[in-house]
């Protein structure tokens, strides 16, 4: 009697394969966390020495090899600005696209099955494409044509402007997909109780489901600015200078970028172990400025959220 | 309730058509294709004005993609096809010259899933009216009061009328949408199982509401509960598979229905 109630809950034994399991799924955790300690700790490390607030602040020397001298304040300016400007260009467009494709394209239509397919062969691309693609289109084909028949080119040149469109173009799938995401995401009810109030498409869009949306289409933003932050190919052709003495002060002008020159830091140095200490603080700086702002958009992003939770 | 004591049966059986009032909603051959699915098949019925008309009918038989014929709700499924015609006042709402938000302004219609906008209790009301141009925070404000006194919620809520719609409980939501579609003053409220997620007080609740609203407004109900039907509505249809059965008054359909299909359903022999 008390032993058919006893093997009827004992266990077995130990399940081996579940526990192999537990520990293989721990493991993997591990190991992606140590990489990421390993990287950062090995930049915080040898970058932390050079990496001052002169450093920080201090304008680009003509001797940009030299520890004593170099700073990265130009090149901090330049990439936030290119990355600003990429996000201006690239969050409406890529939310008008994700609108159209949600809201407005009949889903099984061939035209929106091509759209997605092209969005989706968009993010496959390798950077470096997208880098003679911004060349070639904007500025051999658009500046060029907005030159024509002057002498010196304005337009037709390598430019803020056409790095940043070239930036906007190889993020647009990220923010595409995270806003259709989140437009899917919103309840069907929701659109037909506008509706059914009378009103018309698009104040339904503008005034129920743009709003829900908005955390979603900051998450595009935010994976749009992480993407684009430390991505040097796209702007090698397209507007990046090795050194200027200006900042930028025009759409047209040139721009040096942290990216960039940690690539030149780390090919052009004739003196690699006199340049190693600040081409890691430039590292350093490059990650704390995306790292900055990509938390400027979450606090935004969880400030909406939190507001949506109280309803004003 | 009422509908089941004698002396109503009685008096209803004996002129069963003297109360369909003035005809509102009317359809002629309605037939409605979801790609090459017929869902509705030559459907004729004439709903009269400030009457509570009840759709009942087993799930799947039509009775609410019927319903959303009357506020062109399915236009918005790319696959429906429609013939015949769905007249309001006697005006095709089908017609090319008529507009769809005016069409919907005067319908005002609530869903089964209480669907309140993520805002406040305020602008939920607020959202229609503003829509159809009323900008004065003076009107604004009336008009909130008196939609969510018609809708026997102002007492609940008049303390936090700036507070999220979404923490009202499930009834009070509902009730809400039910503010939310009178305040833009429709003639007709078509409701789609309106209380079928709710408890049993929160349904008696939207229940007396109906029956309130009756005064003012035309009511088609779609329901499975046919204890609802038969305690709300005036007259009663019953659906099945696609075809309008009968319809008829409800005491008829309820105690005495002409077709045995009927019978069967309301005796709770098949459905």
């Amino acid at each position: 009697m008390s032993n058919v109630q006893n093997s009827k809950f004992r266990a077995q034994g130990v399940d081996w394969a579940s526990t192999f399991f537990t520990g293989l799924t721990a493991a993997a955790t591990v190991f992606i966390l140590t990489i990421l300690a390993a990287i950062v700790g090995n930049i915080l490390i040898n970058g932390w020495e050079s990496f001052s607030w002169r450093f920080l602040t201090g304008s680009a020397d003509k001797d940009m090899f030299d520890p004593q001298k170099a700073g990265v304040l130009p090149m901090v300016i330049g990439t936030a600005l290119r990355v600003l400007l990429m996000t201006v260009v690239v969050v409406p467009i890529g939310v008008i696209t994700a609108i159209y494709l949600t809201e407005y394209a009949h889903s099984t239509a061939l035209t929106t099955r091509i759209i997605r397919g092209a969005v989706n062969n968009l993010a496959g691309v390798p950077s470096i494409v997208f880098g003679l693609f911004g060349l070639g289109f904007f500025i051999s084909f658009i500046g060029r044509g907005l030159d024509a028949g002057a002498v010196e080119p304005h337009w037709g040149k390598p430019a803020i402007l056409w790095a940043s469109l070239t930036l906007a173009v190889m993020t647009l799938p990220l923010v595409i997909v995270a806003t259709e995401e989140s437009l899917r995401a919103i309840a069907p009810g929701l659109r037909e109780a506008s509706l059914a109030l009378g009103a018309t498409k698009l104040e339904t869009i503008l005034k129920i489901v743009l709003p829900e949306a908005l955390p979603g289409i900051l998450t595009g933003g935010i994976l749009a600015v992480g993407r684009a932050g430390g991505e040097v190919a796209p702007i090698l052709f397209t507007g990046a200078a090795y050194y200027m003495r200006d900042l930028p002060h025009s759409l047209t002008d040139q721009f040096m970028d942290l990216g960039y020159h940690v690539f030149i830091l780390s090919t052009q140095s004739p003196n690699i172990e006199q340049t190693r200490p600040i081409l890691f603080a430039t590292v350093l700086a490059l990650l704390l400025l995306t790292l900055t702002l990509n938390l400027a958009a979450v606090l935004v992003r969880a400030k909406i959220r939190a507001k949506m939770r109280s309803a004003h | 309730m009422a509908a089941f004591s004698p002396a109503q049966v009685t008096l209803n059986t004996a002129a069963p058509a003297a109360d369909a009032g003035a005809p509102l909603i009317q359809t002629e051959a309605l037939n409605l294709h979801y790609g090459p699915a017929r869902a509705l098949k030559d459907i004729s019925i004439t709903i009269g004005e400030r009457h509570v008309t009840a759709f009942i009918g087993p799930s799947g038989c039509g009775k609410s993609t019927f319903l959303r014929c009357f506020n062109r709700m399915n236009d918005l499924i790319d696959s429906v096809r429609i013939t015949g015609a769905v007249k309001i006042g006697g005006q095709d709402i089908h017609s090319p010259d008529v507009d769809v938000i005016e069409l919907r302004k005067r319908i005002g219609m609530v869903f089964q899933k209480s669907n309140p906008f993520p805002k406040s209790i305020y602008e939920n009301i607020a959202y229609g009216l503003k829509l159809h141009g009323m900008k004065s925070r003076s009107d604004l404000d009336a008009a909130v009061e008196q939609s969510l006194r018609s809708a026997a919620l102002w007492d609940e809520v008049k303390d936090r009328l700036n507070a999220s719609a979404l923490g009202l409980s499930g009834g009070q939501q509902q009730r809400l949408c039910i503010a939310r579609a009178i305040a833009i003053k429709p003639e007709i409220i078509l409701m789609d199982e309106p209380a079928s997620a709710l408890d049993p007080i929160a349904t008696a609740k939207i229940e007396e509401l109906i029956l309130e609203l009756k005064k003012d407004f035309t009511i088609v109900i779609v329901t499975h509960n046919m204890q609802q039907a038969a305690r709300i509505s005036d007259r009663t249809a019953f659906f099945y598979l696609g075809e309008l059965i009968e319809f008829d008054t409800t005491t008829k359909i309820f105690t005495n229905p002409a077709k045995k299909q009927t019978e069967d359903y309301v005796t709770g022999r098949f459905g």
